[in-house]
């Protein structure tokens, strides 16, 4: 298991900063070598007998579901690398700034034998601080990046004012409050933060809380305001004082994150019917998922992940003494019907 | 339940062992020796009197390999297509011009060759005429037709047949979805493609009546007819699955048979090219042959530590090679 390569996808709107990152990782001395998947040959610096040209062919799948797609190239690229097994510690698949995240994640959980040879690490997200409010209002994709993604480098932060970056920061976190957001200029940061990750590693799953609050217990309050539409409107703020940056709440009008938490024990006979059934039928607008659940009469803890329509999800460890068994699980989507997805999971307690 | 075949007879003493040194990613004979064809660069020669050699081909992975008997036909990353015969010699039959990966090769009947970089696949003919054509997707498979010069390249939502020394247009069988490996049937009556889902698809040339093979657990990457064409065995199961297609109609109405079956997936099958025996490699490592009259197995290799992932017999079905994802190999001399 533990021999898997990990992967690294890179996405980021057109002019982000992909490249930069990308010339950054091949070029620091970390002693790694990375076999690099790109669309488009001549924009790395480096000479690097691994770099791959890709064609970005998203395949749907034969089996009735529109969300399930793979990246055929990555099918292939992928087993072609893996004959170099050894040569590379890791691989990093840079997509177009148009891309979705989406069929590139899948495949790994799709594909059989990607998935035995290679694991996704997790998605990093370059986004310009200058412009991504703006492609947040034109680019389905561009927020899909940000939705989807685990890392976000906030970049080209020295091209704005504090209270602009304060406030792009705000948007991101109205899309996806989970992501590690750091703020960069030309996408300097250490490569720990964005590399070796562990995001889809179901055993890395031990809490899930909003990355800008605190973990001391504060009740992060997401679904108090489903029905605010206006995306202008900001409120909330005597709720962040653990953060210190009196970040604006912003809540993006079509892509939200749902959070849900019991401390009653669920029933895995409700629950898994029904969230097999709310992935097949709100499959689409899911992208992310995410949960950690205390089941009745069961000594562990068991936590889940999905992409769409996939979920993928086992025990985990031991729930420890004095531990809260707690279950708590978080969607990312697009229009996601919140009412429906709350009654639904307040019906799986046992 | 691998462990209760301790007491099924067994040629594993057989076996004469081969330090491959590197992945093996597939096996073919040339004649009486043995090709190991390594994951990356070099191929490994085995005669028959147990000399090994190493033969350099490719600047790095070796992505796609083919084999008529006579020579065999490997296409790399650093986008050459290559041939070597059972002496070792190595000829380079193309090089891309920008150096793309060679995906596909195939060999045909004539001494014709073909492979695929990306959207193009090319074929060239014993006298030297290549042509190249565009396909809609990346190619995922080529087959050359049992006679005359005809290839069909699987591609994303169906095959394409095509003449390469005929001026007609290529004839486009569709099927959606991605189809990612192809074969025809001995007669030339089928085409069977195997797809990114875990089943098969085919087709008869006659009319291009679809046929569907489903039920599988994972992606089928190996298939291989039954000697005379009489049954399509294929991996992808954790049993042997094997398609009828003795009847006109191929295996269309028909359930398939099902033999030797474990706890892991098949991974690999070999048929023998003169009786109704089927090599079939495991992802434990086991190797079984099968023997299609009565279900009888016999034990070729036992698990071990990596899955198989090449198997081959000898022209006279004297010799069997096996290759395994850790480097391991090994002959077995019945």
């Amino acid at each position: 298991m533990s021999d898997k390569v990990p992967v690294t996808v890179l996405t980021g709107y057109l002019g982000a900063g992909k490249t930069t990152l990308l010339n950054r990782i091949l070029s620091e001395p970390h002693g790694q070598k990375y076999a690099v998947i790109v669309n488009e040959f001549g924009e790395i610096g480096i000479d690097n007998d691994l770099v791959v040209g890709a064609d970005e062919e998203v395949f749907e799948m034969n089996n009735g579901c529109i969300c399930c797609t793979v990246r055929g190239d990555l099918v292939r690229i992928i087993d072609g690398l893996m004959r170099r097994k050894g040569k590379f510690d890791a691989i990093i698949v840079e997509t177009t700034g148009l891309a979705d995240p989406a069929p590139v994640a899948q495949t790994f959980f799709m594909d059989e034998n990607v998935g035995r040879k290679a694991k996704l690490d997790a998605v990093v997200t370059v986004a310009d601080a200058k412009w991504l409010q703006e492609r947040l209002k034109d680019a389905p994709e561009a927020k899909n990046q940000i939705a989807f993604a685990d890392v976000i480098l906030l970049n080209k932060t020295d091209l704005v004012k504090p209270d602009e970056l304060s406030e792009v920061e705000a948007r991101i976190r109205g899309i996806n409050p989970y992501a590690k957001v750091h703020k960069t200029e030309r996408c300097a940061i250490a490569l720990p933060e964005v590399l070796g990750r562990n995001a889809f590693d179901l055993d890395r799953i031990l809490e899930i809380e909003p990355e800008f609050l605190g973990d001391d217990g504060h009740h992060h309050h997401d679904h108090d305001h489903h029905h605010h539409h206006d995306h202008d409107h900001h409120h909330g703020h005597d709720h962040h004082h653990h953060d210190g940056g009196g970040l604006k709440h912003y809540h993006d009008e079509d892509m939200q994150s749902v959070s849900l938490k019991t401390d009653k024990p669920l029933d895995p006979d409700k629950f898994f019917p029904w969230v097999q059934d709310l992935v097949q039928k709100e499959g689409p607008s899911i992208l992310r998922c995410k949960g950690i659940l205390s089941f009745k009469d069961d000594a562990e803890r068991f936590v889940f992940q999905g992409v769409h329509m996939i979920l993928d999800g086992d025990h985990q460890r031991p729930w420890k003494d004095g531990e809260k068994r707690e279950s708590r699980i978080v969607f990312i989507g697009r229009k996601l019907p919140e009412e429906k997805i709350r009654q639904g999971f307040e019906s799986c307690v046992a | 339940m691998t462990d209760t075949r301790a007491d099924i007879p067994s040629v594993v003493e057989r076996t004469r062992p081969v330090a491959a040194g590197a992945p093996v990613v597939a096996t073919h004979f040339l004649g009486d020796t043995a090709v190991f064809v390594l994951g990356e660069e070099a191929l490994l020669l085995v005669g028959k009197d147990g000399v090994e050699r190493r033969v350099p081909v490719h600047g790095g992975a070796i992505l796609a390999a083919a084999c008529d008997g006579d020579r065999i036909v490997t296409g790399g990353d650093d986008g050459k297509v290559v041939a070597t015969d059972a002496q070792g010699e190595s000829t380079v039959i193309a090089t891309d011009q920008k150096r793309r990966w060679i995906d596909q090769v195939a060999i045909g009947p004539g001494g014709a060759v073909a492979w695929s970089a990306g959207k193009q696949a090319y074929a060239r003919t014993a006298k030297g005429a290549e042509r190249v054509l565009e396909l809609p997707s990346t190619v995922g498979g080529l087959a050359f037709a049992p006679k005359g010069v005809r290839l069909a390249v699987a591609h994303y939502n169906g095959v394409t047949l095509w003449f390469p020394n005929a001026q007609s247009a290529p004839e486009k069988l569709e099927w959606k979805g991605s189809h990612l490996g192809a074969l025809m049937s001995p007669d030339g009556k089928f085409l069977v493609t195997s797809m990114q889902e875990p089943t098969l698809h085919g087709w008869r040339l006659a009319d291009g009546k679809d046929m569907r093979m489903s039920g599988y657990g994972a992606r089928v990457r190996s298939l291989g007819w039954t000697v005379g064409g009489r049954w399509l065995a294929t991996s992808g199961s954790t049993q042997l699955i094997l398609w009828p297609f003795q009847g006109k109609d191929g295996p269309m109405g028909k359930t398939p048979r099902i033999l030797a079956p474990t706890e892991v997936q098949a991974d690999v099958v070999a048929c023998h090219p003169k009786q109704e025996v089927v090599a079939v490699g495991y992802s434990d490592g086991l190797v079984l042959l099968v023997r299609l009259d009565d279900g009888a197995e016999v034990l070729a290799r036992k698990p071990a530590d990596a899955p198989v992932s090449a198997l081959a017999w000898s022209p006279t079905g004297s010799m069997l090679a096996i290759g395994a994802e850790d480097g391991a190999a090994g002959l077995v001399v019945l």
